[in-house]
């Protein structure tokens, strides 16, 4: 940091909140449609996994092994393929959340009282039905959880893809590290935060609404 | 008429739940299966509505083999309370109760509806219909699920040990009040127990499951407790059987005529022989 360089300078946050707008609105975009897309994968398989057991051990190593690939090194391999749009970023962190995603799901399911299951069988529901109106539904609080976690270690993790350009709010880190000007770098941290507390906290009233029955 | 044609249920592994079972459960009377755990009776329950399917049989309700109908339509046509109510934890009392009515395809209106209604015929304040099973007593939760399986007003009630999971105090007021529905419904009733008084206090008839999974004897339940099969029944009934008889006659002489099993305008009113004051 160059000598007598305030930590913050409020004039330069002033004069560009239209570039942290922006650069909020694109951070949002490349953290969320992971979760988006990584629901619509989560889901089915995770009722496969829980359906035939068998399935389960293998598809989670699959989804460990690609947690444990460092993202960067995703980012650069599927530069090649996608380039530098949102997907070069977006299916890297698709694939991350399904660590997190398909267990809670198998787990959500995998809970629901056999005799609750009994029961629906008895009623008359075909399976696909028993799936749709009683499983699922019943297994919304364990699958929310893992979206909670998947959402704020998303909105944390899109920063990395400022190394290749495509970051939402990481581009200020690497900014106001290229520049020697930690006034970026402040406003990075704080809006990023600011975003995983707000969405945790919307996700948790979501969960409310979705999920009447567990208030106590 | 629900019978039973040489039933008998073998699983993969080899273990016999159900050996060559020949029944007749006779219709608007309350059947009762007793036994111990693990002697078929739940299985042989589960056969009607083809949660369980035989290894070789024939199961029939009022002559067409259960089989030959698909299996969730056929069991949307036979209600079904099942051991600790088994409710859906999403769905509050109202909801749960319109279950079938909505897989039927009536509209919601109608289901819920028909739900309301039934909630005071179970003996439960209307007011609990927009409550969560979680939020009810387990009392409350037995009765939730007795309105559930009436909801959609069948004609055939399975019931697997409804009333195991409540304290003996609750469970006599369950009983009572199920034997005074039945009075007004008439349904064909199987009622799985392991429980010998409760099997004699509700059955029209009782089935004793032995071990190996065959019925040891299919009688009233004074037949029973009058001239028990001596070996498995006998001992079943227990030292205490001369109790239960005495207890037995002396309730059906205390309870009134409209309250018994088999009494009223019951397609079943013989099914206890002469009235025991007569």
């Amino acid at each position: 940091m160059p000598e007598g360089e305030p930590l913050v300078r409020w004039d330069w946050i002033a004069s560009h909140i239209e570039l942290f707008g922006d650069l909020t609105v694109e951070h949002l975009k490349l953290s969320l449609l992971p979760i988006l897309f990584g629901l619509l994968i989560a889901v089915p398989l995770g009722v496969l996994c829980a359906r035939w057991g068998w399935l389960y051990p293998p598809v989670l190593t699959i989804a460990n092994i690609l947690y444990a690939v460092p993202s960067l090194a995703l980012f650069l391999v599927l530069l090649d393929f996608t380039g530098l749009t949102i997907w070069t970023v977006v299916i890297p962190l698709t694939l991350y959340t399904l660590s997190v995603l398909v267990p809670n799901v198998v787990d959500g399911l995998r809970q629901v009282p056999e005799q609750t299951r009994q029961a629906a069988v008895a009623m008359g529901y075909t399976p696909l039905r028993r799936l749709v109106a009683v499983e699922l539904p019943i297994a919304v609080p364990v699958i929310m959880a893992g979206v909670r976690v998947a959402t704020v270690s998303n909105i944390s993790l899109v920063s990395v893809g400022a190394l290749i350009g495509i970051g939402g709010l990481g581009r200020l880190f690497k900014d106001g590290f290229d520049l020697q000007f930690t006034t970026p770098v402040f406003a990075g941290i704080v809006l990023i935060i600011a975003l995983a507390v707000l969405f945790d906290f919307a996700l948790v009233l979501l969960q409310r609404l979705l999920t009447p029955w567990t208030a106590r | 008429m629900i019978s039973f044609k040489g039933v008998t249920k073998r699983y993969a592994d080899g273990t016999v739940a159900v050996d060559g079972l020949d029944l007749e459960l006779a219709t608007g009377e309350i059947t009762v299966f007793v036994g111990p755990s693990g002697c078929g009776k739940t299985t042989t329950l589960r056969m009607i509505n083809r949660m369980v399917e035989p290894t070789s049989g024939v199961i029939a309700i009022d002559g067409v083999d259960v089989t030959t109908r698909p299996a969730a339509e056929l069991r949307r046509g036979i209600g079904y309370v099942i051991q600790q109510g088994g409710l859906f934890p999403h769905r509050t009392v109202l909801d749960n109760v319109a279950t079938v009515p909505l897989l039927l395809g009536w509209d919601k209106k109608k289901a819920r509806e028909r739900a309301r209604e039934l909630l005071p015929r179970v003996g439960l304040d209307a007011a609990l219909g927009a409550r969560y099973p979680h939020q009810l007593s387990g009392g409350q939760q037995q009765r939730v699920g007795v309105a559930r399986a009436l909801a959609a007003d069948p004609p055939v009630l399975l019931m697997d040990e409804p009333f195991s999971a409540v304290d003996p105090v609750v469970r006599a007021g369950l009983q009572e009040e199920f034997l005074r529905l039945q009075a007004e419904l008439h349904k064909t009733i199987v009622f799985v127990t392991h429980d010998i008084d409760e099997a004699v206090r509700l059955g029209h008839r009782i089935a004793v499951f032995a071990k190996g999974g065959h019925v040891a004897q299919y009688a009233t339940p004074r037949e029973l407790l009058a001239a028990p099969e001596p070996g498995f029944v006998t001992e079943f009934l227990g030292g205490e059987r001369g109790l239960r008889k005495l207890r037995f006659f002396a309730e059906l002489d205390a309870t009134p005529e409209a309250a018994r099993p088999g009494s009223g305008e019951a397609p079943g009113a013989t099914a206890l022989g002469e009235a025991p004051d007569a």
